[in-house]
């Protein structure tokens, strides 16, 4: 009986789905906001990433509540983790490969995640995907090394910092440029390391605050499975 | 454009597959062959910006944390 009557809902959305999207010409650009930030994006920001053009410029707000929203979640698994610690560890040491490897690899996946993000506004990637790899790179030292601990202490406060600096460069350019997260800096040379204005502080702070809060993730669930 | 279409089908046969597993550690592998083989399409969409998080969040790190959880919970599901 649930499932028929679950089936006959289902049947329903499709239906309403479909009504609504069959109107639509696919493939259509349907928007002319995506030609304007292609035309005018390069000018109007220096980014030459579109991309990040829009994520830490036009929709600068927007990418400050995607990182209060994985922030809040990383207080929320930090709770979590608090609560209870159990005495079951990993017993088994990591192969030598394994070992060797982190250790030749771990310096240089953490320049790879800072030249993302360093490189945000003129190549693909930015905060978000720097701050991911950082955070890997201390996966793999917590598969390698089964006493590997990494000061939290530490991460937190680079988390804070970062985190605050993309708050107060928004009220800087509030102050300077009319609104929040105005782009107040030279946008410089298109295509140079040194252009873009905030853009490159903005994904600086980013990346640093993702990177430190993910690897603080990991090493909450790491550490508290080991006890 | 075949490629995408063999690339699709594995990504669906991975999908139907994390659906019907019931061994956890099976399934996780099953979702991170699903974030990689997304992140390959989006690579391929030229969307290079996506496919850089979806591969290191996605295929990475998400999979880490799934298998961490498993290993403080239950591997079986029921």
């Amino acid at each position: 009986m649930r499932k028929w009557v679950s089936a006959i809902l289902l049947g329903f959305v499709a239906a309403g789905f479909f009504i609504v999207l069959s109107d639509i010409p696919f493939g259509n650009n349907r928007m002319d906001v995506a030609k304007y930030y292609i035309d005018n994006g390069i000018t109007e920001t220096g980014a030459v990433n579109i991309v990040t053009a829009v994520v830490v410029n036009y929709r600068a707000l927007d990418t400050l509540g995607e990182v209060t929203v994985l922030f809040v979640a990383s207080l929320g698994l930090g709770a979590l983790l608090h609560a209870g610690k159990d005495g079951s560890g990993n017993k088994q040491r990591a192969s030598l490969v394994v070992r060797t490897g982190s250790r030749i690899l771990f310096p240089l996946i953490l320049l790879f995640g800072a030249y993302i993000f360093v490189h945000g506004h003129l190549t693909p990637g930015g905060g978000f995907q720097g701050g991911a790899v950082i955070a890997s790179a201390f996966l793999l030292q917590y598969l390698a090394y089964r006493h590997y601990s990494i000061d939290r202490q530490k991460f937190s406060v680079v988390e804070s910092i970062s985190g605050s600096a993309f708050v107060v460069v928004g009220l800087l350019g509030l102050a300077i440029g009319g609104y929040f997260l105005s782009n107040f800096l030279d946008k410089g040379v298109p295509y140079s390391l040194f252009s873009a204005g905030v853009i490159p502080v903005l994904y600086v702070a980013i990346g640093l605050k993702v990177g430190a809060e993910l690897a603080g993730i990991v090493a909450g669930l790491m550490e508290s499975g080991r006890g | 454009m075949i490629y995408s279409a063999l690339l699709i089908l594995t990504m669906i046969i991975a999908a139907v597959a994390a659906c019907w597993l019931k061994d956890l550690l099976n399934v996780v592998i099953a979702c991170a062959a699903v974030s990689l083989i997304a992140s390959l399409l989006f690579y391929l969409l030229q969307a290079p910006d996506v496919a850089m998080a979806e591969a290191a969040i996605g295929a990475g790190l998400t999979t880490a944390i799934f298998v961490l959880a498993i290993r403080r919970t239950g591997r079986y599901e029921e």
